[in-house]
Order: structure tokens, then sequence, then C-alpha cells
């Protein structure tokens, strides 16, 4: 034994599990989304995807610079946070305004608050609501699917389905909806593609499902006890890349079981509230930031009783 | 998560042997690499000299009680201790003590150590006689001479274990046989190469204690044990009343660990810093039980160790008995030395095992096992910030939040960190396993640890002012 030894606390195994490897895995569940976008929206949906990724990444690693910190773009998570903030916007956006959207995310969202694992609202969604607040016409001016066919250079606008539903008026066909035959957000649009990409993180065990499950579940029951169609309910707007891809981001999300299921039972309620009861047409983004940042109160409200203590104890502090 | 339906209670409480294990939280699925687990124990032959550490247990450290250039036989007492936690040493070869010295443990505390060179006899002590043990104080003094302690990892001296107080009711004994631990063998083979040993054990422990039910409790990794054992368990004339059976439990790390085993095995919950006793339980390792039944009948205390060696940087993997003592070095070259330049050195398994600095250390008595490792297994990954991801929530056995444990110990928050329940960690390192950022949890719960504790003195430093 000629060398010396490494000499580390137990354990000496690890399972292999990376960051880097969870965040491709993210990626590879938003591409059936991304094709289904393309094919509606046709290759401007591309465009837009690769801008907010461009600007996410060299973002992160222009604050990681300046602020003198180790480049985290390895990890990936960035061009996850560019992918879902394009998903949120409308393919005719003003490709400036998408790489804005990216920049706000990145640096004021994440990197401000620490980076990876430190920002206590998620980065994509808070860009998205800066963006409707900042450009509200450009935000809500929808493409109808398949415009690029028809030939005309300008994108044909058309009404999302969620305010006819809300306001009773005729709706696309449920199928229409499951395909993502319909007006809204480049990402959101497709439902069968969205399943997709979540079954498959379900299987990877990348997430667990307890949180699309309670939002989902709660979007259906409550929409169900006002009157509407639930189906309908879940079929449109952004609820379905909501509650599989940004309510269970990690670092916005509780780290409990029991926070999982209150923060996706909060999620939907207040989803529902804004469909039926708010002046918004969509209310899940509103939704996720405001239980984002009752996270740490849900978790301390859910916090597991150690291993034999007969129950929580209650200490004044 | 245990959702305490009506009627789960009431069932617990009863004495019955359940069919399938009790749910237990958390856990990880590690690989098994139990390359080991088919071949037979080599035995080694006796070493030219020995290194016997007087620290072999936990407890009080024994003082030696011989001196440089006594003879000393195989099994007479070379080292003891007046404190009641605490194990006699005995000499693993005949020949002389050539000095007493000073070892840095694996743990990093120095104690005397005797070594003794090797008159290659191998000659038994003459006083050694089997104990006469009728009742429970001679089991327990039993115990005590015989120089057991908790063969499992853990050194616990076993008389203590065995001497439970009046005002506790055991009523059943658990035979630890999960070994969870990836690549160990050691009890696997006990159970299979001494199968008579280990139930002649158990009943002994059975009739002595008065205990009412006897679980052993396997791996089904380990389907041949399962068979063994039970073949034994389940005939009517070893035992007629069917007080004891087998358990097979699921192969999930940390399904050893004492306090998960008996949630698997009765759906006991031993509340935090209290014992099996206090839930009517004992624990024994399956090669503890082995031990005392042998020593019951040929008198001859604890001077061998079976020990797996194995690891990517062996170039012979196998279990080797060997003497106490016994120079880690010596048993790696029995085994065909290194295959590659070894990189890491473990002293037990690679969840919960230390590493060790060199080869020259001697084996303890509570060692099963000594694994090197090449470069690739040994490198050191770089830890990237906590993403949240949960999975050391969802894993550990013991409920605790291994994540927001490390931020209160960045903080040294101490009222935090013992309100998170950090004093409960057993350091199995199944957070640490799962982290996908790479992070050392296991070692901030130790600081955490520490932390909680150096508050606790300082404050009752304060408070006796």
């Amino acid at each position: 034994m000629t060398d010396k030894l490494y000499v580390s606390p137990s354990p000496h195994l690890r399972s292999g599990e990376t960051t880097r490897r969870l965040m491709l895995d993210v990626i590879i569940a938003l591409i059936p989304a991304l094709v289904a976008a393309v094919i509606i929206f046709g290759p401007r949906a591309l465009l837009i995807v690769s801008v907010t990724v461009l600007s996410c990444v060299l973002s992160e690693y222009l604050a990681r610079k300046i602020m003198k910190r180790d480049t985290t773009i390895g990890d990936l998570s960035a061009v996850v946070t560019g992918i879902l903030l394009a998903y949120n916007l409308p393919v005719g956006i003003n490709p400036l305004i998408a790489a804005f959207g990216g920049v706000v995310a990145i640096v004021v969202v994440k990197q401000m608050f620490g980076g990876i694992g430190m920002n206590f609202v998620n980065p994509a969604l808070t860009a998205r609501i800066v963006l409707m607040a900042s450009f509200p016409t450009q935000m809500s001016t929808w493409s109808e699917p398949f415009y690029y066919l028809k030939g005309s250079a300008d994108a044909v606008t058309t009404a999302t389905p969620l305010p006819s539903l809300v306001k009773g008026d005729e709706v696309p066909s449920l199928f229409h909806l499951f395909m993502g035959l319909r007006g809204g957000c480049l990402g959101e649009v497709c439902a069968a593609a969205l399943l997709l990409g979540g079954i498959y993180l379900v299987a990877r065990r990348v997430i667990s499902p307890v949180i699309p499950l309670c939002f989902l579940g709660t979007v259906a029951l409550f929409t169900l006890l006002l009157g509407q169609n639930p189906l309908y309910h879940l079929l449109t707007g952004g609820v379905l890349l909501g509650a599989i891809f940004m309510a269970t981001d990690y670092t916005t999300s509780p780290l409990t079981f029991a926070g999982k299921i209150v923060f996706g039972i909060g999620c939907g309620l207040i989803t529902t509230l804004i469909r039926v009861f708010g002046a918004l047409p969509e209310g899940v983004s509103y939704s996720i930031i405001l239980m984002n940042i009752l996270v740490p109160h849900i978790e301390r409200i859910t916090r597991p009783v150690p291993f034999g203590e007969r129950r929580r104890r209650h200490e004044k502090d | 998560m245990s959702l305490g339906f009506p009627g789960a209670k009431r069932r617990r409480e009863g004495l019955f042997f359940p069919s399938h294990p009790f749910r237990t939280h958390g856990g990880a699925h590690v690989p098994h690499h139990k390359n080991t687990a088919g071949q037979e124990s080599a035995t080694m032959p006796p070493p030219a000299q020995v290194i016997l550490p007087m620290q072999q247990h936990v407890g009080a450290p024994c003082v030696p009680t011989v001196q440089p250039g006594d003879i000393v036989d195989v099994g007479q007492v070379i080292g003891d201790s007046d404190q009641y936690i605490g194990a006699p040493i005995h000499a693993s070869i005949s020949g002389k003590v050539k000095e007493i010295t000073t070892v840095t443990l694996p743990a990093g505390n120095r104690v005397a150590a005797v070594v003794i060179e090797s008159d290659g006899e191998m000659r038994l002590c003459p006083n050694i006689r089997p104990p006469k043990v009728e009742n429970r104080s001679d089991l327990v003094a039993a115990a005590r001479a015989s120089g057991l302690v908790g063969l499992g990892g853990a050194g616990f001296p076993a008389h203590v274990k065995l001497n439970i107080p009046p005002d506790k009711k055991v009523d059943t004994l658990l035979v630890n046989v999960a070994e969870c631990e990836p690549y160990i063998t050691a009890d696997h083979r006990e159970a299979i190469e001494n199968s008579w040993a280990v139930l002649s054990g158990v009943y002994a422990l059975k009739e002595l204690l008065g205990l009412e039910r006897v679980i052993i409790a396997v791996e089904n990794n380990k389907p041949d044990v399962i068979k063994v054992l039970r073949d034994i368990a389940d005939s009517d004339a070893r035992d007629p009343e069917n007080h004891v059976r087998v358990l097979p439990l699921k192969a999930r790390y940390p399904q050893g660990a004492e306090k998960v085993l008996v949630q698997a095995c009765t759906g006991r919950k031993i509340p935090p810093g209290k014992l099996p006793a206090d839930v009517g339980c004992l624990v024994m390792n399956i090669t503890s039980i082995a031990f005392l039944a042998n020593y019951l009948k040929t008198g001859i205390p604890l001077i061998s160790k079976r020990l797996t060696i194995d690891g990517t940087a062996i170039a012979n993997p196998q279990n080797v008995i060997v003497p106490l003592g016994t120079p880690i070095r010596e048993i790696i070259d029995f085994c065909g030395g290194y295959r590659c330049e070894p990189k890491k050195l473990l002293m037990g398994g690679p969840m919960m095992g230390l590493a060790l600095v060199d080869d020259s250390l001697p084996v303890l008595k509570q060692n099963n096992a000594v694994l090197a490792f090449g470069e690739q297994e040994a490198k050191l990954a770089q830890p990237s910030a906590c993403i949240r991801c949960g999975r050391c929530v969802a894993g550990c056995p013991m409920n605790l939040m291994p994540t927001l444990i490390e931020r209160q110990v960045t903080l040294k928050d101490d009222k935090a960190l013992a309100k998170l329940g950090v004093m409960s960690c057993m350091e199995c390192g199944t957070c640490a396993y799962n982290c996908p950022a790479g992070r050392q949890l296991v070692q901030a719960m130790r600081l955490g640890k520490s932390i909680v504790k150096a508050a606790a003195a300082s404050r009752a430093v304060h408070t006796t002012k």
C-alpha cells in the first residue's frame, strides 16, 4: 500500500442520482409537449422555447460570474426554467419580451435569492406574472391552432376556451381539448402530451404524484360542486402544466408528504376560486405562487413526528 | 405514513407471530453485493502477533492485567474493567506479551493495546471450562466472563443487555439476521455453518430469561438462511410449542437497525433515548447468539471472529475466521492481497462503516467486515446545493428532516436542532445515499448531535453555578 487512502464520513455508497440527471428527466418529460406545440403552433414555438432557454442559461451564467460564484449551468435547471417559461407564453409573443422573461426568472427570482434551491417562488411562473403585468396585450393575444398553415404572415387571434367556459359560451369538444386543438399558451394546450410527461416523471420517481393528484382532484371536485363540468376545467387553461410541472418544483413545494397534500389542495382551491369568481380568466400561476409563499408554514405544521415520539411537541417560539 | 386505523393498536398489543413484517417508514434500495454468501468460510492460521486494544466495546476501556514478558494462553483474560458497562478481553493466541502500546482506533480514540507474540502452539488456557448456568444471574455473569459484546457492529456489552431490570417485562427475543449492509455476509455464513448453535442459543436464552416468543428476522434476500433456520425452528421435536419462528423481512436498508427491526417484527416503536427492553424486546445478533451457545458448551471466550473480506480491491473475496487482534493487512494477504491499488479501506459496511487510514489496525470484537475499494468507488463527489427534492425526508427511517437539520447545523441553533429530533438520528446514511446533490448529511447530523450535547452540557454547568 504505497499511496494514501481516502477517509470520509459514511456512507461510502451513493445512489448515483444527481441533480443534473433529475433535471434531464424533467426536460425529457417536457419534450412531448414541445412536439405538440410545434405541430399545433408551428416552428415559431421552437423559436420561443430556444429564446427563453438561451436567455435563462445566459442569465444564470452571467449572474453567477458577476456574483463571483461557481457556474451552475451544468445542473440544467436553467434549461428547465427556460422551457417552462416558454410554455407559459403565447406563441405570437415578441422574442425580446420572452428573453426579458428569462432574465427576470433567473436573475431576479432565482439568483438574487441564492441560486438553485433557495428561491421561494417558482421562477418561470413569477416571470410570467411580471410579463402579464408589463405587456398585458402581448401576453393575451392567442393564436389559433394551425394558423401557420393558413398562409397568412400574421397570427390569427382567437379566444381561449376558459373564459367562454366560465361564461357558459360554446367551447371546443373534450377531444379537441385533450389533443390541444385550442388557443392558449404554447406548452399548456396539449393535455395528452403533458400527461405523458407526467407519467414519465412519476414512473422515474422524479416527482411524487401527490401534488398533481391533489391539485387536479381539488379542481375537479370544486368545479363539480360549483355546477361546472370538471373535465373542461381540467383540460383548459394551464392547470395540467401547472399541476404536473410547476407545482411539483422541488424548491418551492413542501418536503413532507402531508405538506404536499396541503399544498396540492391549496393550489386547486385557489385556482378554482380565481377561475369561477375572480376577475382573471386563469388562476393557475397565482395559485401556485401564493402556495409557494406558504411553503415554510405548511412545512412547519406538517413536520413528521420523529420515530417513537408520541405526538408533536408544542413549543412556544 | 401510519394512519392509525382503529383496531390497529389493539392488534399490535397482543403477543402473536406476524405473518408479514409491520410497515416501517423510509429506507433505501441499496445494491446487495452479497458476493461471498455462497462460499464456505476459511479459517486463518494464527498470525505471528496480535494487537489487542483495550477498548473493543461501548463503555469503559479495560486495564491490562498482564505485563510485558508474561506468557499467556488462548482464552486467558488480559484486560478487564471494574465498570459495569465493559467487557473483559482475552488472549486470542498463546505466546509472550511483547509490549503494551497505544493504538488509534478507527473512531479516532487512542487506547492501550496488549501485543502478544505467538509461540505457534495455540495452547488453550487450562482453567477454561463450561460455565454453570442455571438461572438468569448465572447467564449474565457468564455473558460478562465470555467477553461478549454486540457482534452486529455496535459492540454493546452483552451482559448489560441480558441483565434486564426487574421493572421491565421482556417477552420477545428478536434474532437479528437482517444483515442489511451491502457486501457483508458474516451473519449469513454463521446461520448456514452454525445453525445448530443458533437454535441452541435461542432456546437457552428463551428458557433462562423466560421469554414467550422468539422471532428470527431475516431479510428475504437470503432464502437459503430462511430455509435452514425454518427447517430447525419449525420442527416439532425441537420446538413443540412453536415459540420460535422465522420472519422474512423486506430487503430494504436499514432493516437491521435495532429500532427499525423491532418495529418491523412487533409493531412496537422504541421512543427516542429508550432501549428495546422498554418495549419488551431483546434484540441480539445471530452471531452473538451462536457464540453464547458455544460458550455455554465449551467455555471458550470471544477470541475469534468471522469477517467478510470483500470490495473491488480484494483479490479473493471471502469470509475468514480470524483471531481477534490480527492486523487487517495479514487478513487481506490471506485473501490473495490487493487486486489493485486500494483507495478506500472500510471497517464495516459501506453504509455505516468507518474509513481507515491504514491497514495495520487490528481486528476488533465488533468488526464484521473489511472492505477495500479502488479509485472509482473511493472517489468523493463534490456536494452541490440542496434542491429540496425531499428524498432525505422520504427515506429517513427515523422520520426526521435531514435537509432542515443540515441548515440548522450551519446556523448552530441547538434549540431548533433538538426540536427537529436530531438526537434520534442513528446515522444509517439513507439520507446521504439518496441525496442527488451529494451532500454529506450524516456528517451534518453528527455535528448537529454534538451541538445539542454541548449546549446541554453548558446549560448544566450554568445551572450548577
